[in-house]
């Protein structure tokens, strides 16, 4: 495993195999610099009791009313809500830029948690489409199955889906952990850019097509390998953090990791636009 | 975007008219340029249903050209006639909407090709189901304002499949809406959501192979090139899986026979499907929300993965 506390700030993201580039300009690592209290916090956001706990009916409820009702209980101080009958609506729970632990007792419809940065959830039911797009921070547990394009965009943060699901998980994603329970579509972690992505069972054609930074690991057998995708060898290091990852996950406690496939980007597609034509024809 | 739904009731029959009503207008958000039905109802079996019109909805929004319902008697005493004229003997006749009409006809020639054309010879009219059990209604507006139209919501059958469209391709019109009949054959209906790449190649082969379009809605294709490929001799699930390389684009469909339901996804899962199966009953949508119209308490929902292909029987 890496040495976590010795490598420098600059290079433990990359230690911890969130990337390999050197990043420059506007990144998060500036944005989060603990001297700087402030950036922890957006304005508006709520300090809440986890213990206050109240239940939320939102059978009657269109979408935004709900989600101006979530926005209200922790204004009163609720750190957990548990929501009662969301019967596949879509848009429940996204943009909540606030500690809660929020439950679910049911399923969500399309882009359920979508935007959000801190919140624990657990969905005791399935999701549909673009589950938790654009996470920032904060855990997402989906008992059973999800929709494609899980994860969509994420930032960061643990996105956990204890069933299968469809395809493009992960897509354009730029940090955080996704973990699959089942199998994956097609297409999974399509132009991932950083972060990773747990699979425990199989998964279908095109595996990280045209990623340009991240890892995949794979449990179960690929379909197909997408442009630019490629073995990487799986290490000790790798083996430790998948354990630890998946007991925190609730999730094959028990699994061998080190038989799993690690994939990553053979990075031919780097500087594509500056490849001579017959560099580009090998690089596809 | 377009909304498709689906429900098939295995060892029973429902109000199926009703329950697909409720699904789609559950999605109608995806589309309410037109909205279709394919029911499947409870028949003796003895006499096909054939669902025609003779003309367009001409309200609101729609892109047909306006024509006087004088227009459409005298095409509908030209249908009668050549049914007269094909040995079809009219047993019972309802004129829903002036431009929209149902027949059951005892007529006992099993292929069907001849018996289209000559009908669809007749300009402006088009068949838009013909089988024993299917009956096709599809015209413009939301699943609920044409349920209303036509009375659905009391159909019993066992099947249906529907669709919710936003015209994008072609025109807002009962022609180019779906559910599209599998012509020329018997109880053969299919929806569709998504694009296909390949139209025209597909259409012209399919066309010098005898097969006919009314529309240019890309959706047709998938009737006809079934439809075709059982022509020749292949199963439903056969067609559909060969569809998976036939059709370029993107699209998920379903395809009902008398007796049976099918879905197709395509090979880059491009199009949304949430799919609920129990013993009892099969029920799929574009979104989990159209499922929960039929089924509110809390089940175990999923999305077929790509390029497959799934045959349920009643």
């Amino acid at each position: 495993m890496a040495n976590l506390k010795t490598v420098s700030k600059k290079t433990k993201a990359q230690a911890m195999g969130m990337h390999t580039e050197v990043l420059t300009g506007r990144t998060q690592q500036k944005f989060f610099n603990p001297d700087e209290a402030e950036n922890f916090y957006y304005f508006g956001t709520y300090d809440v009791d986890f213990n206050k706990r109240t239940d939320l009916d939102v059978k009657d409820m269109t979408a935004p009313e709900a989600n101006k009702e979530i926005d209200n209980l922790m204004s009163q101080g609720y750190g957990t809500i548990v929501i009662k009958n969301p019967q596949g609506k879509h848009s429940l729970g996204v943009g909540i830029l606030n500690k809660l632990n929020l439950i679910f007792e049911g399923s969500l419809g399309y882009f359920g948690m979508g935007s959000c940065d801190g919140p624990i959830v657990r969905i005791n039911g399935r999701v549909g489409w673009s589950c938790a797009e654009n996470l920032m921070a904060g855990k997402v547990v989906i008992e059973k199955n999800a929709g494609s394009c899980f994860g969509a965009a994420i930032r960061g943060g643990d996105l956990i889906c204890k069933g299968s699901v469809g395809a493009r998980t992960g897509i354009d994603m730029k940090g955080g952990t996704i973990i699959i329970g089942g199998d994956a579509g097609a297409f999974t972690g399509f132009m991932m850019q950083r972060g990773r992505i747990i699979i425990l069972g199989d998964v279908g054609i095109n595996l990280g097509d045209s990623m340009y930074d991240g890892t995949i690991f794979v449990g179960g057998e690929i379909g197909s390998y997408g442009s630019d995708a490629v073995d990487s060898e799986l290490t000790l290091s790798d083996q430790d953090w998948l354990k630890r990852k998946l007991k925190v996950a609730e999730i094959g406690e028990n699994f061998d990791v080190s038989k799993m496939k690690k994939i990553v980007a053979g990075k031919k597609l780097w500087n594509y636009d500056n490849l001579e034509p017959t560099e580009k024809k090998g690089a596809i | 975007m377009c909304g498709i739904a689906g429900l098939i009731h295995r060892g029973k029959s429902s109000n199926v008219g009703s329950e697909l009503q409720g699904m789609l207008q559950a999605l109608k958000h995806r589309g309410e340029d037109s909205t279709g039905y394919a029911l499947y109802g409870d028949t003796d079996g003895k006499n096909f249903i054939m669902r025609f019109k003779v003309g367009e909805n001409v309200g609101e929004g729609s892109s047909s050209v306006m024509e006087d319902v004088s227009v459409y008697d005298e095409r509908k005493k030209v249908v009668d006639e050549t049914l007269a004229e094909l040995g079809a003997k009219v047993i019972k006749e309802e004129r829903t909407l002036p431009y929209s009409l149902r027949y059951e006809i005892d007529y006992n020639v099993k292929d069907l090709l001849n018996f289209s054309q000559t009908i669809e010879s007749i300009p402006g009219v088009e068949i838009l189901s013909m089988g024993k059990s299917l009956e096709v209604i599809k015209d413009l507006g939301n699943a609920k304002a044409v349920c209303d139209r036509y009375s659905l919501d009391k159909l019993v059958g066992t099947h249906a499949i529907g669709h919710a469209r936003m015209a994008t391709e072609s025109g807002v019109d009962i022609k180019s809406a779906h559910p599209f009949w599998g012509y020329p054959f018997s109880d053969v209906s299919v929806v569709h959501n998504g694009q296909l790449t390949n139209y025209w190649n597909n259409r012209r082969a399919l066309e010098n192979k005898g097969m006919r379009f009314m529309s240019e809605c890309d959706s047709e294709l998938i009737a006809v090139y079934i439809a075709q490929k059982m022509r020749e001799g292949a199963t439903l699930e056969e067609g559909m899986k060969d569809s998976l390389t036939g059709l370029d684009g993107v699209f998920t469909y379903f395809v009902a026979t008398k007796d049976s339901l099918g879905m197709a996804k395509d090979t880059m899962a491009a199009k949304p499907l949430v799919l609920y199966e129990s013993d009892e009953l099969v029920a799929m949508g574009s979104e989990e929300i159209a499922i929960r119209s039929v089924l509110p308490q809390e089940i175990d929902t999923y999305d077929p993965f790509d390029g497959e292909v799934k045959v349920w029987r009643i």
